[in-house]
């Protein structure tokens, strides 16, 4: 064989790149765009580069994984590269700190993609939902179905190529609306007035909806002794008082026992993604609002961030003080809403709840005040906040944090921590080693409770976190009492943050920098920006082609992937335990399924 | 210039209103202190409004403003409403608090079928009343409306507590005018169940069959692949033979429940 033959048959590895020396032929690429790195991959060899970055970069948390579909991509960046899909994945490492390993594996149509679950087994709600919403089928994952719509839907929704049924245009402004205001009712054009599509062909009355195998319905079987024992499958859910929501505990139980648990969710996915790739910009933050409803200013406050990063603005002194200040009354809201119904699951049903949420509307009065809305502040903006406090607004804040919310935190520890119930449901129950939950990508309030002291506002400080002085709790139990407790403890220390903050705050000041307006065209590039939001790290994630859309949105929403922990952590414990259990991992469904 | 005077609703219905009909029903004068007359109707509906048991059912954002209504502060105790029932066989009131997507509308339906009657239905916000900012989107139902009755309707994103406790008043109105003679409970013959939606390529009603089938396997289906087209095609009325089916489905459903 000449040499010339070898070099086309197996490529040269340039040992310029990255992590090429450990892992030959992993790495295939770079690409350099004006804003993040990424790194391209090669398939095959993803899985020893992923066990290398775990093992020997100390890259042991893999955040997010999502996937864009670069078929209708304008920019010059992606010119040349034939593959329509690339699967992205995030890697941070919870031991240095410090910012991410970006990886793409670019995947052509109907190819595999090697899963990441036997690496990191955290994948696997991510990877499924890659699954369904792109249809990129990943080789070796132990449960490949849909998760956020359901069985049997047709099309697979993020594709670029897949139009809902209310389509009218690829992005907005729309025609019709803009600048007439007129409006085509699009139910019209439907003869059943509904924004339903159905494949042509299809037969509705020999529908039989496809038959799933779910994992809980083959669980280990376990006699007790010679007594036989038949477990059952019970359902929880959608429609449950413990579930916070529209969330489904399918659960295989012995007696009480439960065997094995299995999350079914996607009761309020309403596409956020594929809305938000045909918004403005602009459009997206009040759809941000909207993820996790309980913390708006958080979800704004990383948007925020994603987007300033492809943008290059600089906020201003007093907008970054405003934006801490909002961010940390949320976390205290988040986090006293989070004990309230803790306690709600363990069965003091109301009374703790009504005590923890009662500051909480001393903190929205405040939100009103600023935003103009309660619950959906849509405060934030490129390049600061839409609007200044108002006079006499940070007096209400100092009064409200020098002086009621530490006694109200202090209230809810008087009656709480002590309580033997408490104790007795909580010590011990739900336990989960920190190195499964970090295996299983568990972030936030979640893995501090399991002893390890991550934080992103330490390790990879935003906005101005490295100014204060706050410390990062950490309880080493990992059950729902450690769980109930570092929530205080957090809300304390955001009580801290913000005494600081409202001491250090600029009297005066700009609050919005950056050149404004509602239109602007970031540069071509991906950015992603995470926040140390109450529920563990969110992360968005956005691709522009430079154009007035984003090309892609993506939110790794905190709530979703922690869920990947309940099964673990509930099998063993009985069914009452499993609802203190997902209470303690505090999930918002509207940011679970997006 | 001419005025005409503005007559109200409730002045029209001021016969049923009116709180005693002494005018018209002379009690005694030493039976005054202990003998009051009103209609039937009054104390059947006071009764009925005044312990409104709403459903515990969140669906999204909706449902922390609903829970906020019944803390402390806004204290929904005050109209009696303050026990909210997870089971639908206990609940008056069904609080539809969010956006309705299609995977969870078969469980909505299922949920409203339980609910015993005397029932309601309130659409809380944007999403439930209409789709909201949330319309678009191809698993996002375009308001609960299009498969169960609405009785009140309650406009915000989220709507304000203040906004639910309108709301909840005017469903109050809304009982006060019933009458128990017209009421649809008391009449014959049990009252029907909605066909619950089914999740097929994409959700379907029951009773849209036909409409469905003329669009995916006629030749206009064939075309246009099922998808939005050109014309602009009108809902047309249920035909004879899909009633039929749905009530022969309906009756095969009731002769299941009978007790045996």
């Amino acid at each position: 064989m000449t040499e010339a033959t070898m070099v086309a048959t197996a490529p040269a590895v340039d040992s310029s790149l990255p992590y090429n020396d450990a892992v030959p032929g992993a790495v295939v690429g770079e690409w350099a765009t004006d804003t993040d790195k990424a790194l391209f991959v090669a398939p095959d060899k993803l899985l020893a580069l992923l066990t290398h970055l775990r093992d020997k970069e100390q890259y042991d948390l893999l955040s997010s994984v999502t996937c864009v579909d670069y078929s209708a991509y304008k920019g010059k960046a992606r010119a040349g590269i034939p593959e329509r899909f690339d699967v992205v994945y995030h890697l941070y490492s919870t031991k240095k700190g410090g910012g991410p390993v970006r990886l793409h594996v670019r995947v052509p149509d109907d190819e595999t993609v090697p899963s990441a679950t036997s690496v990191y087994p955290g994948a696997n709600l991510q990877e499924r939902e890659v699954y369904d919403l792109f249809g990129i089928k990943f080789e070796g994952h132990p449960n490949l179905r849909r998760v956020l719509t359901w069985e049997g839907f047709h099309g697979h929704p993020l594709r670029k190529d897949w139009k809902e049924a209310y389509y009218e245009e690829e992005a907005k402004p729309f025609k019709s609306r803009h600048p007439t205001g007129g409006y085509h009712w699009h139910e019209d054009k439907l003869p059943w007035g509904d924004n339903n599509t159905y494949p042509a062909g299809w037969d509705p009355d020999s529908w039989q909806e496809p038959v799933t195998y779910v994992p809980v319905s083959q669980a280990p079987h376990h006699g007790f002794g010679e007594l036989d024992t038949q477990s059952i499958v019970i359902n929880l859910g959608p429609h449950h008082p413990s579930t916070h929501g529209v969330f489904r505990m399918l659960t295989r139980m012995e007696g009480e026992t439960i065997l094995a648990l299995e999350p079914e969710m996607g009761y309020l996915h309403r596409n956020h993604e594929k809305i938000g790739e045909r918004n403005t910009w602009l459009m997206n933050m009040p759809f941000t609002d909207r993820l996790d409803y309980i913390n708006s200013m958080s979800n704004n406050l990383g948007y925020a961030l994603a987007v300033e990063k492809l943008l290059n603005i600089e906020v201003p002194e007093r907008a970054q003080y405003i934006r801490v200040i909002m961010a940390e009354l949320t976390r205290i809201i988040n986090h006293t809403w989070s004990i309230g119904f803790i306690l709600n699951d363990l069965g003091a049903l109301q009374t703790p709840a009504l005590y923890a949420i009662e500051e909480r509307e001393m903190i929205l009065d405040l939100f009103e005040e600023v935003s103009g809305a309660r619950l959906m502040c849509n405060y934030m903006r490129f390049g600061g906040v839409v609007r200044d406090l108002t006079p006499g607004w940070e007096e209400r804040a100092k009064y409200l944090v020098h002086d009621r919310l530490p006694r109200a935190l202090d209230q809810l520890d008087e009656l709480l921590s002590g309580n033997e119930i408490v104790k007795a449901r909580g010590r011990g129950v739900g336990y989960l080693p920190a190195e499964d939950l970090i295996a299983l990508s568990v972030s936030g309030p979640m893995i501090r409770a399991a002893g390890i002291p991550y934080d992103i506002r330490k390790v990879e400080p935003y906005c101005i976190y490295d100014r204060f002085d706050f410390d990062i709790p950490t309880l080493p139990e990992s059950d729902i009492y450690a769980r109930y407790y570092i929530r205080l403890l957090e809300a304390r220390e955001s009580v801290k943050i913000l005494q600081q903050a409202l001491r250090d705050i600029p009297k005066k000041g700009e609050v919005l920098g950056g050149k404004g307006g509602y239109t602007f065209r970031p540069v071509e590039g991906e950015a992603y920006a995470r926040v140390e939001a109450p529920k563990g790290e969110l992360g968005y994630f956005v691709v522009s082609d430079n154009k007035a859309n984003p090309y892609r949105y993506h939110v790794r929403s905190p709530s979703f992937i922690n869920l990947n922990a309940l099964g673990p952590m509930s099998v063993g414990y009985k069914v009452a335990d499993a609802v203190v259990i997902l209470g303690a991992i505090d999930i918002v469904l509207g940011e679970v399924d997006r | 210039m001419t005025t005409t005077p503005v007559v109200k609703f409730s002045e029209l219905k001021q016969e049923q209103l009116s709180e005693f009909l002494h005018d018209r029903i002379q009690v005694p004068e030493d039976l005054q202190a202990n003998v009051m007359v009103t209609t039937l109707d009054k104390v059947y509906n006071w009764s009925r409004k005044s312990s409104m048991w709403p459903l515990l059912f969140g669906l999204a954002c909706c449902a922390i403003e609903m829970i906020a209504t019944a803390a402390s502060r806004y204290d929904l105790a005050r109209f009696g409403m303050e026990v909210m029932r997870p089971s639908p066989r206990q609940s008056d009131l069904m609080i539809v608090s969010g956006t309705v997507t299609k995977k969870m509308v078969p469980a909505i339906v299922r949920i409203y079928n339980q609910m015993a009657e005397p029932r309601y239905v309130l659409s809380m916000g944007a999403c439930a009343t209409g789709g909201g900012p949330f319309k678009e989107g191809y698993t996002v139902v375009s308001g609960i409306d299009k498969y169960i009755p609405v009785d009140v309707y309650v406009p915000g994103c989220p709507p304000t507590p203040e906004a639910l406790i309108y709301g909840l008043l005017k469903l109050h109105e809304k009982v006060e005018r019933q009458s128990i003679t017209t009421v649809p409970w008391y009449r014959k013959g049990a009252s029907e169940a909605i066909p619950v939606p089914v999740l097929g390529p994409d959700i379907f009603d029951p009773r849209k069959v036909q409409i469905i089938k003329e669009q995916t396997l006629g030749s206009a289906g064939a075309a246009k692949g099922g998808a939005a087209g050109k014309a602009r095609l009108q809902p047309q009325p249920i035909p004879e033979d899909v009633k039929a089916r749905i009530h022969a489905a309906q009756a095969k459903y009731r002769a299941q429940k009978q007790p045996a």
